[in-house]
């Protein structure tokens, strides 16, 4: 299906939660949705017989800066053979959005490292625990506004 | 008198574990997790109950490093020691990226370069995974032998670039050096070389009786299970799925060639275990060999360097691109905001996705099958932490 046919699709299901369709214009199409709609969404992907995204290709975290943080998902049909991007924002001081860990199991550890580096928590996750950086590690680092800490563990960080 | 342990113990994911099972750590300094990688395995006796991988211990910020560069070239040597048994495919993979947010076109010489260049690397790529996985599972030997063959592939990249593991060939736009005078020939004595050392390995290990009976039947992923925990590569291939992004969405000139993706067929045992996975691989090397000698054939002349940007702005907006890498997927999302350094650069590193189904497929095989197990998913600890 071509990307106008299934943004039309999601519309249709949607309604109001599809926040912006873009095709024009830009390099890959992608739908904005509102963050709470997503585990839905993200079912009705995968279940539909028309679209059948079966393959999450990659979910990534993304700071927009001026307190918006968001999760972009690469969703791709096996058997449809056909790529949708669902974009989602949600506010930095609530970064709250639901998981999709039990649509697409490899979501797992995208989201763990989405948490872990951008601070996003996916509410439901089976096992949100940081996973690149140590646990005790203070902050997230890919935040735009992450200050290196002076010192880690007692240890200067920066070295000239 | 002793006071006796009362607290429940639990595992990190918070699991409590009943009277006869046990903890047993591996790694991350264990020679057959392939770099740094941690394995915390739960044991009722010799039978695994559930792994937890816990990685990380080589992350290197590559994504916090890319949005600190000065311009967009400069983030290719960090790329390059992602997976640093692939260099050439991740250069690649980053290159065509940023090309796509550029709308840049690259001359065709530049696009057999970078192929022959790819599948080289491929090849070299292969032949690590499949010594070391001999290694792993008691073969001594196949090591030598692999490392013996990629030893020319490496002479050729050095005589190319000057580097023999980490290139920073591929730019953005181009390659930073020409080919030198003589490496045609030179790769094509390398592929009639190379050909018959495939019959070797096989010989030597592939239809080995005690390496069958340890590969086979073991670390089975079922096709379903494969594309839902995301797995690409020869994972997915082991798995039976017919899936090669350098056929079904192809990129660069791929379809130029005449070459045929090779899958799992459970000829050992069940389709997608571990004997699949590393037959895989093997035929591959066939195939590669194929597009790099169709491809030294069909070199234009021309320029190498002619399309390079000097200052690389393109406009605002954002690209997901992937790429067949040795190890599956390799994807770059890659954000501009306009100026001359990515917004984000996210990368979608194949190992770090086929790693994850680790736990699925170790549960209810012996310790000594993880070994092997691991072994088969191929992974490079540089790509997975990053």
């Amino acid at each position: 299906m071509t990307p106008q046919e299934i943004s039309d699709k999601l519309k249709a299901k949607f309604g109001d939660d599809i926040l912006e369709v873009k095709i024009e214009g830009v390099i890959q199409p992608f739908v904005k949705i509102s963050p709470g709609r997503i585990g839905d969404a993200a079912v009705f992907l995968r279940d539909d017989p028309d679209l059948q995204f079966d393959y999450l290709m990659c979910l990534s975290g993304v700071d927009y800066t001026k307190g918006i943080l968001g999760v972009v998902y690469h969703i791709f049909s096996m058997p449809k053979r056909h790529t949708v991007i669902l974009k989602a924002e949600v506010p930095a001081d609530k970064p709250e959005i639901p998981s999709v860990t039990f649509v697409w199991p490899s979501a797992n550890w995208h989201e763990r490292e989405a948490y872990d580096l951008i601070g996003i928590v996916f509410k439901d996750h089976p096992d949100l625990r940081r996973i690149l950086l140590p646990d005790d590690y203070p902050g997230h680092p890919l935040r735009k506004d992450f200050k290196v800490p002076e010192f880690y563990q007692g240890m200067k960080v920066p070295y000239d | 008198m002793i006071e006796t342990q009362t607290a429940p113990i639990k595992t990190s994911t918070g699991r409590v574990l009943r009277p006869e099972e046990m903890v047993l750590n591996m790694g991350p300094q264990h020679p057959s997790t392939h770099g740094v990688l941690r394995l915390e395995l739960v044991v009722d006796g010799e039978i695994v109950v559930d792994v937890i991988p816990h990685i990380g211990y080589l992350h290197r910020c590559f994504e916090k490093h890319a949005e600190h560069m000065t311009n967009y070239q400069q983030v290719i040597p960090y790329c390059d020691r992602m997976d640093y048994l692939a260099s050439m495919n991740m250069d690649w993979a980053y290159a065509l990226a940023v090309e796509k947010l550029l709308g840049l076109q690259v001359p065709d010489r530049v696009e057999y370069i970078r192929v022959i260049m790819a599948e080289l690397q491929r090849i070299a790529s292969h032949l690590i995974a499949l010594g070391t996985y001999g290694l792993d599972v008691g073969a001594f030997t196949p090591f030598l032998f692999c490392f013996r063959d990629r030893e020319g592939i490496l002479d050729l990249f050095e005589n190319t670039c000057g580097a023999r593991l980490l290139y920073n060939y591929i730019w953005v736009g181009g390659l930073s050096h020409d080919l030198p005078s003589g490496f045609i020939d030179k790769a094509r004595a390398f592929c009639r070389y190379f050909r018959p050392n495939i019959k070797e390995l096989n010989d030597l290990l592939t239809y080995n009786e005690i390496f069958i009976k340890r590969t086979a039947n073991v670390g089975v992923l079922p096709a379903e299970a494969a594309i839902a925990y995301g797995c690409s590569g020869p994972m997915l291939r082991g798995s039976g799925v017919d899936w090669d992004l350098r056929r079904d969405d192809p990129y660069s000139i791929y379809k130029k060639f005449q070459w045929q993706p090779q899958i799992g067929r459970g000829e050992m045992g069940t389709t997608g275990d571990c004997w699949d996975r590393y037959m895989v691989r093997v035929r591959e090397m066939e195939q590669s060999l194929d597009i790099i000698e169709q491809a030294l054939g069909g070199i234009p002349p021309g320029d190498v360097q002619s399309a390079v940007p000097r200052r690389i702005r393109p406009n605002a907006g954002d690209v997901y691109v992937r790429s067949e890498s040795p190890r599956g997927e390799i994807g770059f999302y890659v954000i501009s905001d306009g100026s001359a350094t990515p917004y984000r650069v996210k990368a979608r590193s194949p190992a770090f996705v086929n790693l994850s189904v680790c736990p699925e497929i170790c549960k209810g095989y012996m310790i000594a099958d993880v070994v092997a197990i691991v072994g088969s998913i191929d992974i490079v600890l540089g790509e997975v932490d990053r």
